[in-house]
């Protein structure tokens, strides 16, 4: 299930279960969960009873169409929530089959037994060898392997799982392709990450979002207010003295009713969470979907969402008179046993410069290690200790040098590589100082672009950097991002989500580190990396597959058009009331009041004609517009104004004079067929 | 259509929108508990008052305790009015010496006052005392008029207010504080001031029952009198509309001449259109205001173009009968088409009810924008208060409908706009066409309902069908014609008139305590214009759809069928 691969909307293998699906959904206890099509569907029971019962002056040819359109009208409601579940059905059908064969070497004493999957209790420890399905989720306890997880992400290309640190957490259904790790068990069955994909896709656990919930108690407020405005009809035709047939009521009642957007209300919910999971982004709720289309502010990583993960040497800047050829050969030395991006591009750059052509140590060189606590890497060779590091590590580990001249030079040189945005890496030789490596962070290209649309939309972009305030503040203005946090703890992340939240914000951040947990679950989209840890993944209420912190930017545009595609909808459904009111009301009235017969603004040739051509239109709008519904509408960064403006333009007058244009063809259609 | 008549409604527009901003700044202090001028002198009134009755003006009530408050002050007021209506006979001025008032028509009366509605089953001149005008009916004037504009400042309060930090409820106001201020410092000075202007202007204000005349052909002739002009004052500035005299502003004791009718008109919509204003400076951005005022206006300037077109075109029968000119029956000649027809619109745009001309006389389409009016729910301009607040619940909905079209979770001025707000604005705007239609259907089909229309046909059906949306839509205007002082009439009406008053005000009230509760997003360009053209004419758009919908089978059968067999030459 790899985002490349987009199913065509309307395939066989798709429409068909579908149209099956449709007629089971027709099952009263499924229906009820949509008032508007339980409503449209009692009416067209009535009238089909009324078929064989009632005596009302209409031609049985006449209300056989009408009650067959009625029906289509609840069919076409439930095909299309059933054509949008079945796409996902068939990505869980094979995530099920993956599932199915799992079994596990569960560790007990010192030997190992094998037990089946579905056995497997939180805190077990099972042992995954290579070749074998890891068969729950879990901590990786001990031992290092390559994994690969196309199973889950659809990348083949595998990737490092090992004990400790960030990228400890392992997936069900995906397999050790070399070494062997010991899992520590974190869910119970059916409860882990493959069981809630499977549920996700399927739309089993599918429940309303408060917005779906609002739109639900509008339409229900619509449908009570037209039930009423219809069912006070025969009173008022009773004092003119005449009546109205009750299919002629019918009629009126279900085109008057928001049938359109009611019968495509779940299927927009599902197709959204649908389009998320091709993204390869599994969304726990679809609450979260909403509010990513909410977000105000977005909280963005520097290294990897705004620079390209890696830092480049760009430049050599020697102090206290060291000659700046000395400066990169003691560089080069210190870099060649360095297998950081950074080290490569200090080796590669003083290759460029200098013309150094070593790749690897001179003999007997000594390499002396990075460790969190100096922060200072380097190499003993030829009876020299070149040290490289940060430049704070570099004196510190050099308290004679503090406080030369070569260290004032140093310290300006310092703020003058910040201010540029860049990072400073000091070298030293047998304690005296050569001078620094200018790392430079490189922008992505475009992304000053996203930012803007961004801004646009209303919505700000938080840097998030552990950088110091000036290199921060540089990259920011390159990026164009709206405020940054410089050298944030996760304490920072966690205050500054709290901060804008107090001020009524919505915040989205993603993360994968344990320290990011509690700001992920604090942040209202948290979007937590598949590579991160379980306790990163618990925590996010999404998960993206692929570990691009870029796409969060992506997620809110899909939030939002979920919202607008809803919104859109509900606008054309009740714009096109007026055009229905047109057909109807003269049709119906016409007997009483003969001079009403000017209403009929479209011409429709008889009143039969025009109330049939009315029921047909409101029918056949909704299959016209599932592929709306499951597609989404077209979708673009701009402000609030402007979108509305064209979305008004489109769905709303749209949905004012499309139906006058569609009944009027449908009522020639219906009188040439010489069906009314 | 002449040049003086469009000049009028043009110089009525200048003034009013002139006026929106001090009215509504004044309004303004009201609403945050300001001192104004008049605190110098009436302060001491205040705050005896409180301390008299035990009153904590700071207490801040929740959107419950506000409520109960305000049911519990109309439910004893509407017992009070009740038991004076009955027992006048025996109370002291009464010089016309008027027996007690059936009981049917003081329950249809008591609600009618205490719903700021003034739906008149009566004659007053012969059928209140003076005691029952200045005591039940003018004091009711005051007090429901104060009430609708408290409830509108409630409003205000939940989309203004934010929740406070320590997590504590927050409230909507004080309800006896609200109706005590706009009591006393806008209503009584307001209406002393215009009193004294009717006087001046020849209205009658005096205990004295009537005087016997003998008018120029020498006949002899009763004229009733009263204190018309106190009355007169509250009446439109607290778009009450019940008149002392039954022909009510079309009476010359009520409203002498042209520039009493256009200080009327203007007092009809003043405060209405001050409190947009209002708003505005409530939620921090009076643009806010102004979109919802321009809404309004589109509204109303349409169905006044629409009314005068009609009523200044005419009667097509009339005209192949020889009769020229505009519709001048039922109207004032020394008012005119163009006032009348102003008039009539702006009394049923604002749920003020009084008339200057008999609605039923009109064309069938000049009539049906007043009957219109009143079924878009009085929300053009509107009743005191009642017209903002049931103009902010269609706001609610038309952020709701076209809000999801940005993407974002609707929000209007900050608030966002969840299912519970949904819920219970849809619930009070349904209360509309269920009571309007259900009871007309019902008296359309009933006999003791079919015995009250005076006409037959389509113009009869519209007779029942304004009686209705009027009660409901607390207009209180007649559509003449229907014979409404029956036991039936009197009781549906007076269940339409309560339930059309506070089966919307409660829902409402909850929305505001829903809404006061909730965080204020801050507006950034992502969020839901709601100041603009865009916005106004959405706003018009849903009012028009949700509200105007729902009425068309009705108007069809009503005034459409009217006006279409008149074009053919039958009249009804």
């Amino acid at each position: 299930m790899s985002r490349a691969q987009s199913k065509s909307l309307f395939t066989a293998d798709l429409i068909v279960p579908a149209i099956g699906d449709a007629f089971r959904k027709l099952n009263p206890r499924e229906l009820i969960r949509n008032p508007v099509m339980f409503t449209t569907a009692v009416v067209a029971t009535l009238l089909t009873v009324l078929l064989v019962v009632g005596q009302d002056g209409l031609s049985l040819g006449f209300k056989l169409q009408l009650v067959v359109w009625l029906w289509l009208t609840v069919l076409f409601g439930t095909f299309a929530e059933a054509l949008a579940e079945g796409r996902g059905k068939a990505q869980a059908a094979s995530l099920r089959a993956t599932k199915a064969e799992l079994t596990a070497k569960r560790v007990k004493g010192a030997g190992v037994e094998e037990v089946p999957a579905s056995a497997l209790r939180k805190d077990d420890v099972v042992l995954v060898q290579t070749g074998d399905l890891i068969p729950s989720d879990g901590e990786v306890i001990a031992g290092v392997a390559s994994v690969n997880e196309a199973a889950i992400t659809g990348e083949s290309a595998p990737v490092i799982r090992e004990a400790g640190g960030d990228r400890s957490a392992v997936t069900a259904g995906t397999r050790v392709i070399s070494d062997e790790i010991r899992v520590r068990v974190t869910v119970d069955p059916g409860q882990g990450f493959l069981d809630r994909m499977i549920a996700l896709v399927e739309g089993a656990e599918r429940q309303k979002t408060p917005n779906e919930i609002a739109l639900t108690l509008l339409l229900v407020g619509l449908t009570i207010i037209f039930l009423i405005a219809v069912a006070t009809v025969p009173g008022f035709a009773s004092y003119a003295g005449g009546s109205v047939p009750v299919s002629i009521l019918a009629a009126l009642l279900i085109t008057l009713i928001p049938t359109t957007i009611a019968a495509l209300l779940s299927a927009i919910g599902i197709a959204g969470m649908d389009r998320l999971v091709r993204f390869n982004v599994l969304a726990k709720s679809g609450r979260a979907v909403e509010a990513a289309g909410d977000v105000d502010v977005l909280l963005l990583d520097k290294t990897g969402t705004i620079t390209i993960g890696d830092r480049q040497a760009t430049e050599f800047r020697p102090v206290g008179g060291t000659d700046v050829a000395a400066l990169a050969e003691a560089a080069l030395l210190a870099s060649l046993a360095d297998e950081t991006p950074e080290g490569r591009s200090i080796v590669v750059l003083a290759h460029q410069r200098f013309g150094f052509d070593a790749t690897t140590l001179p003999e007997g060189a000594e390499v002396i290690p990075f460790t969190a606590q100096t922060r200072i890497s380097g190499v003993n060779t030829g009876g020299r200790v070149i040290q490289k590091g940060a430049v704070q590590a570099v004196l510190k580990a050099n308290p004679g040098a503090g406080s030369t001249a070569a260290a004032t030079e140093l310290r300006r040189i310092t703020d003058e590589i910040g201010r540029a945005g860049g990072t400073p890496l000091a070298v030293a030789v047998d304690g005296q100082l050569l001078g620094a490596i200018f790392l430079k962070d490189v922008v992505k290209a475009g992304i000053r672009e996203r930012f803007g649309e961004l801004r646009a939309m209303g919505i700000r972009t938080v840097m998030i950097t552990g950088d110091n305030p000036l290199t921060a503040s540089s990259i920011a203005a390159e990026a164009g991002v709206d405020d940054f946090l410089a050298e944030a703890t996760p304490e920072d992340k966690l205050a500054l989500i709290r901060k804008e939240q107090e001020g009524g914000r919505l915040v989205a951040m993603c993360g994968d580190g344990t320290n990011d947990a509690p700001a992920l679950a604090q942040a209202d989209v948290g979007v937590a990396m598949n590579t991160g840890t379980q306790a990163a993944r618990e925590a996010g209420n999404m998960v993206d597959l692929d570990s691009d912190p870029t796409k969060l930017i992506e997620v809110v545009g899909l939030g939002k058009q979920l919202l607008m595609t809803r919104g859109a909808l509900t606008t054309f459904s009740v714009a096109n009331d007026v055009a229905k009111y047109f057909a109807i009301i003269p049709a119906m009235f016409v007997v009483l009041y003969p001079g009403l017969g000017v209403l009929n603004v479209m011409g429709l040739g008889t009143p039969e004609s025009a109330i049939l051509s009315a029921i047909i239109f409101n029918a056949l709008i909704i299959p016209l517009l599932v592929p709306l519904a499951l597609k989404g509408v077209t979708y673009k960064p701009m402000a609030a104004g402007p979108l509305l403006a064209r979305n008004l333009a489109v769905y709303g007058l749209g949905g004012l004079i499309a139906p006058f244009v569609g009944i009027k063809l449908i009522d020639l259609a219906v009188n040439g067929m010489g069906l009314a | 259509m002449t040049i003086a008549g469009w000049l009028l409604i043009a110089v009525f527009v200048g003034v009013l929108l002139a006026l929106a901003k001090p009215v509504g700044l004044w309004l303004f202090a009201l609403y945050e508990g300001r001192r104004t001028p008049l605190h110098a002198v009436l302060g001491p009134v205040e705050r005896g008052f409180y301390r008299l009755s035990g009153i904590d003006p700071q207490e801040d009530q929740s959107w419950r305790r506000y409520a109960v408050h305000m049911l519990i002050f109309n439910a004893a007021a509407l017992l009070l009015t009740y038991v004076l209506l009955r027992a006048q006979a025996v109370l002291p001025l009464n010089p016309r010496g008027l027996g007690a008032v059936g009981p049917d028509l003081a329950f249809n009366t008591a609600i009618s006052f205490t719903a700021n509605t003034n739906w008149q089953s009566y004659a007053g001149e012969s059928t209140m005392s003076n005691l029952s005008q200045m005591l039940a009916l003018t004091l009711h004037n005051f007090l429901s008029a104060a009430t609708g504009i408290a409830l509108a400042f409630a409003l205000f309060r939940g989309f203004a207010r934010r929740p406070s930090p320590n997590g504590g409820a927050t409230g909507i106001g004080n309800f006896w504080a609200d109706i005590t201020r706009v009591t006393l410092y806008l209503l009584l000075p307001l209406s002393i001031v215009l009193g004294l202007f009717y006087i001046a202007s020849g209205v009658p204000q005096t205990l004295a029952g009537s005087v016997d005349v003998t008018t120029l052909e020498g006949a002899r002739q009763t004229l009733a009198l009263g204190p018309v002009a106190s009355q007169e004052a509250i009446k439109m500035l607290g778009t009450n509309g019940g008149g002392f005299f039954n022909a009510n502003s079309a009476h010359p004791f009520e409203n002498p001449n042209a520039l009493t009718n256009l200080i009327q008109m203007l007092s009809i919509f003043a405060i209405g259109t001050g409190l947009t204003y209002t708003f505005g400076k409530a939620v921090g951005n009076t643009r806010q205001g102004w979109a919802i005022l321009a809404a309004m206006m589109t509204l109303f300037l349409v169905g006044t173009t629409v009314t005068y077109w009609q009523e200044a075109a005419g009667n097509p029968v009339l005209h192949n009968l020889g009769v020229p000119g505009g519709n001048m029956e039922g109207k004032e000649v020394r008012f005119g088409v163009a006032a009348s027809a102003l008039f009539s619109v702006v009394t049923t745009a604002a749920s003020c009810g009084a008339v200057n001309a008999m609605h039923d006389s009109f064309t069938a389409l000049g009539g049906m924008i007043p009957l219109f009016n009143m079924q878009l729910g009085e929300v053009v301009i509107g009743g005191v208060g009642a017209g903002i607040y049931g103009f902010l619940l269609f706001a609610i909905l038309a952020v709701f409908v076209a809000g999801l079209m940005v993407g974002r979770t609707p929000e209007y001025v900050g608030k966002k706009i969840e299912s519970r707000e949904v819920k219970l604005a849809v619930l009070a705007i349904a209360v509309l066409p269920l009571v309007i239609l259900g009871m007309t259907a019902l008296a359309a089909v009933l006999p003791v309902g079919l015995a009250g229309p005076l006409n037959k046909g389509p113009h009869g059906f519209s007779e029942i069908l304004y009686a209705f949306t009027s009660a409901v839509a607390n207009n209180g205007s007649a559509f003449a014609g229907l014979t409404a002082n029956t036991p039936f009439y009197n009781g549906m009406l007076g269940v339409a008139m309560w339930v059309g008053r506070f089966f919307i005000i409660v829902p409402m009230l909850a929305v505001a305590g829903s809404l006061a509760a909730k965080k204020h997003t801050p507006e950034t360009a992502g969020s839901f214009p709601t100041t603009g053209p865009l916005w106004t004419g959405l706003l018009i758009g849903i009012v028009l759809i949700v509200g105007g919908l729902t009425f068309l089978p009705s108007l069809a059968l009503g005034p459409i069928a009217d006006h279409l067999a008149m074009i053919r030459g039958q009249l009804f």
